[in-house]
């Protein structure tokens, strides 16, 4: 990524990562500093790669869906969701709709809890060492539900192809709505504790610009996107699920740095208990799992479905030779994507700002590298 | 003299010592020092290093270094003048104002010239 | 017997200091290990946890064993460093660090030495640190400390330069050196130095907040950017040794600051004689204190735990008496009060770092460079006319009879 000339002997080369703690995992960054300025930036990916998609090819359509949730482990459940939804269009079976909305409630939930864990180690990276704390307080809300439902906390495995596999508990419904009430203040107590803050406003305005045109032009999708000013959410665009029959804003910045993404992962986050509280209310009792036959073997073809992940457009492509397993299956994971931008972005600033639009980029490595 | 800075002096050599001794007496009871090639590895996030650190580094750090230099020793001498301000009367609050007349335009110089841009 | 050893302790004014001395190292030392419970509690009560909860009642014994840990670790030495200033260098931040507690007064009957330069001394002495942070870094012979020893010190000198001229004011009003003298002069006036030099009170406190490197100044050990700056390669008790010093200078800003602007030993509202009834705090706050641990021993579940809770309680209660005797609550009345705003100020120190993000690095020599050092100059200028003004021209006013 980074070009070569700027690997002059001059010019002091720093490591960052792959272990240092800045870097939400294992990615290494190596820096081409004049000073404390970034003259050029090469990430080097690859700590983490576990062959997930050549996994895929070795197992049945099924038992790969567990392995998705692998990917972006903090994620889990819109990550399985694109899986089986891919395959379900493969398949071309509809799925009722009491599946749908507990897919969609689960996945807005899923999605806060994503929001959450950036907010509070991107604060954290910025030297805020407080919000960390209050995110993971709710976050564990979020996922005491995920767990009640499916038993699973982190990798949940939530969905299967056709519908899903438990109904909801008793009490899912009281519990969802009683997290959002107990949820939107919350939000307001990160925001008085970071969007008025002049260092953190001075930590984040104007750092890692990122234009509309070049947002496009590099590919970058989700809250990195919006925070640029384009106004594109797949939920909207291409909808799945039930997302067309609920209404619900998409926030969108201005400046596309990396004050504007926080507001936009903010405010999505109240979105997602908008969303989240008119499903509870469509929620209608009736069958979760639509005519999936025991084996599943779809017909030869290919199909490329994408969601909105939290982290911007997760696509998955599956080719199907009409076996048991899957003959190819490609994933599209967002943070992959939006890290190409990295470079665009950080070139010129200082060091301290690696940190910050490594945060702001929202990247899980277990995703980028698969 | 003694009775003030003799205390100061028992002081000092009482903080100089406590390091020394506790690293050497803790030489009898901590593991000996059994250096491998990894563990003596200076730190660079898990990545051999590529270059000596004692390298080039920034501008910046010497001209902060010799702009403290400049006002460091200027605060000196304000210290015996605020001491003795009510001795020297208006004599010395004009004698000190141009100096800090002085400082400002100095001060002045440097900002304008960018010396206090980081970067 | 007792009376002989009083006599020759009196007769010897050494040994007397050595007495001080000692006295004054270890009840520091004890105050550095458990400052950082007291920031690992404060900071945890305030981020919705609990904090260290393990090792005795309360955590209590937390520090003791971190200390033995530290102790008791393997001592590496990275390849390629330079072996005599890697050990040097955290044993000149300790021994500045320590050093400058000689010419504190933590009370009117309580300091190890007066000398007529204590403020130059001090400022002097607590610059000696930069050499440990920078000798440090640079000895360690890799990126990470390297980078951070120099931002390190260069932030320091910045700030130093601000504090510097912020106590000139200060001065300007005392007309002495001498720590002593400085507090004495605040009872002769009736004011604290912070009512007259506000503006130089806040740019002290920001400028000590940004040379102990502490939120939101603590970028030389940003652990986001460069792990743990300057002394990254450091472990086991050399490691210790700056984590010490570091909590040290925290205890040492905190007592300069208290007793040149917040009138050190003094009682609040010492001249108001209405107000009288405060010597009697001590004791009271001891039997509050007594009260709250009682409390929270009776909480806990653990029998062991409440023994402990009770004769900890107990404890606070019998010293609350003894000290109610008035020849004893006369004498611990200045380092009461002492220690108390210097424990508000600790407490202060441990909030920033709950609260603020950190600053970069040029932002934080833009607050320095661009803001502290001209407001500084300007305080220090108004300082100087204003108080000529009030001295020569118009000595009948009523601020001038304060300044007088």
């Amino acid at each position: 990524m980074a070009e070569t000339t700027y690997l002059d002997a001059n010019e002091l080369v720093i490591n960052m990562g792959p272990q240092h703690p800045a870097t939400h995992g294992v990615l290494r960054v190596k820096l081409n500093l004049d000073g404390e300025r970034v003259m050029g930036s090469e990430c080097v990916i690859g700590y983490l790669h576990r062959g997930v998609e050549k996994i895929a090819e070795n197992r049945t359509y099924a038992q790969f869906a567990p392995y998705t949730d692998r990917m972006d482990y903090v994620a889990a459940v819109t990550n399985g969701m694109g899986y089986v939804e891919a395959v379900e269009k493969l398949l071309g079976v509809e799925i009722p709709s009491r599946a749908q909305y507990t897919r969609m409630i689960l996945a807005e939930l899923q999605r806060i809890a994503s929001h959450l864990l950036w907010l509070g180690t991107h604060a954290l990276d910025l030297g805020a060492m407080t919000p960390v704390f209050y995110t993971f307080r709710e976050r564990e809300e979020i996922l005491k539900i995920l767990e009640k439902y499916c038993g699973a906390r982190l990798t949940t495995h939530a969905f299967r192809i056709g519908g899903l596999q438990y109904d909801l508990y008793d009490g899912f419904e009281r519990e969802v709505v009683a997290f959002c009430d107990y949820f939107m203040p919350k939000i307001d107590e990160y925001e008085q504790l970071l969007t008025t803050n002049r260092i953190w406003v001075n930590r984040t305005r104007k750092i890692g610009v990122l234009s509309g045109e070049d947002a496009i032009a590099m590919g970058v999708t989700g809250p990195v996107l919006r925070g640029s000013g384009v106004k594109w959410d797949i939920r909207k665009a291409q909808p799945y699920e039930a997302y067309d029959q609920v209404e619900f804003d998409i926030p969108i910045g201005e400046h596309g740095d990396t004050y504007d993404r926080y507001l936009v992962r903010v405010q999505e986050m109240r979105q997602a208990v908008r969303i989240i509280r008119q499903c509870v209310e469509r929620l209608a009792p009736g069958p979760i799992f639509g005519k999936v036959g025991k084996v599943i073997k779809p017909p030869v073809g290919e199909v490329y479905h994408s969601i909105e992940a939290p982290k911007g457009e997760l696509g998955y492509f599956v080719v199907s030779d009409g076996s048991t397993n899957p003959y190819r299956v490609r994933v599209r994971p967002p943070s992959l994507i939006n890290l190409q931008a990295f470079d665009m972005m950080a070139r010129g600033h200082l060091v301290a700002d690696i940190v910050a639009i490594i945060g702001t980029l929202d990247i899980v490595l277990g995703e980028v590298d698969r | 003299m003694l009775n003030e800075y003799g205390p100061i002096l028992i002081f000092m050599a009482i903080a100089a010592a406590f390091p020394l001794v506790t690293l050497w007496i803790m030489k009898f009871i901590r593991p000996k020092f059994n250096p491998t090639a990894e563990k003596v590895m200076p730190y660079e996030c898990g990545i051999t290093p590529e270059s000596d650190a004692r390298g080039r580094y920034t501008v910046r750090f010497y001209i902060i270094a010799i702009l403290f230099v400049v006002f460091d020793v200027e605060t000196i001498y304000l210290f015996p003048w605020a001491v003795q301000y009510q001795v020297l009367g208006l004599y010395g609050l004009v004698e000190m104002l141009v100096f800090l007349g002085v400082l400002i335009v100095g001060y002045i110089w440097i900002w304008k010239r960018g010396a206090l841009d980081w970067i | 017997m007792l009376e002989n050893a009083f006599n020759v302790v009196m007769a010897h004014p050494l040994l007397l200091a050595v007495i001080k001395i000692l006295i004054v190292f270890a009840v520091l030392s004890g105050i550095v290990a458990y400052l950082v419970y007291m920031e690992r509690k404060v900071l945890a009560f305030m981020q919705a946890r609990l904090g260290p909860m393990r090792v005795g009642p309360w955590g209590l014994l937390q520090p003791i064993a971190d200390g033995l840990k530290l102790l008791l670790k393997e001592d590496i030495i990275p390849a390629g460093a330079d072996k005599f200033v890697f050990l040097l260098a955290p044993a000149i931040s300790v021994l500045a660090a320590f050093t400058v507690f000689a010419v504190i007064p933590f009370a009117g009957n309580f300091y190890i030495s007066d000398i007529n330069i204590g403020l130059l001394f001090i400022l002097g002495v607590s610059s000696l640190g930069i050499y440990g942070i920078i000798l440090g870094g640079w000895s360690s012979n890799s990126h990470y400390p390297l980078l951070g020893a120099l931002r390190s010190s260069a932030q320091l000198v910045s700030y130093e330069v601000a504090a510097g001229m912020a106590l000139v004011g200060v001065l300007l009003i005392s007309n002495s050196l001498s720590m002593v003298e400085i507090v004495n002069r605040q009872q002769q006036m009736g004011v604290w130095n912070v009512f007259l030099q506000p503006l130089a009170f806040v740019i002290y406190v920001i400028a000590a907040v940004a040379e102990t490197n502490r939120n939101p100044f603590d970028l030389p050990e940003a652990e986001s950017e460069l792990t743990a700056g300057f002394h990254t390669e450091y472990s086991g008790f050399r490691f210790a040794l700056y984590f010490m010093a570091e909590y040290t200078n925290m205890v040492l800003v905190s007592c300069i600051a208290v007793t040149l602007f917040l009138g050190g030993w003094l009682r609040p509202f010492s001249s108001v004689h209405a107000l009288d009834f405060l010597r009697w705090a001590p004791p009271v706050s001891l039997v509050g204190a007594a009260v709250f641990i009682l409390w929270l021993g009776l909480q806990s579940r653990v029998p062991l735990e409440r023994y402990f809770f009770v004769a900890l309680a107990l404890g606070c209660v019998a010293v609350g008496v003894i000290i109610s005797y008035p020849l004893i609550l006369n004498a611990v009345q200045g380092i009461f009060w002492f220690g108390v705003k210097v424990l508000a100020f600790l407490y202060a120190f441990i909030w920033y770092r709950a609260t603020f993000p950190r600053y970069r690095y040029d932002q934080l020599m833009n607050v320095g460079w661009r803001w502290m050092i001209p407001l500084a100059l300007a305080n220090l200028i108004v300082t100087a006319v204003v108080r000529y003004l009030l001295s020569a021209h118009t000595p009948a006013s009523p601020v001038a009879w304060l300044l007088r």
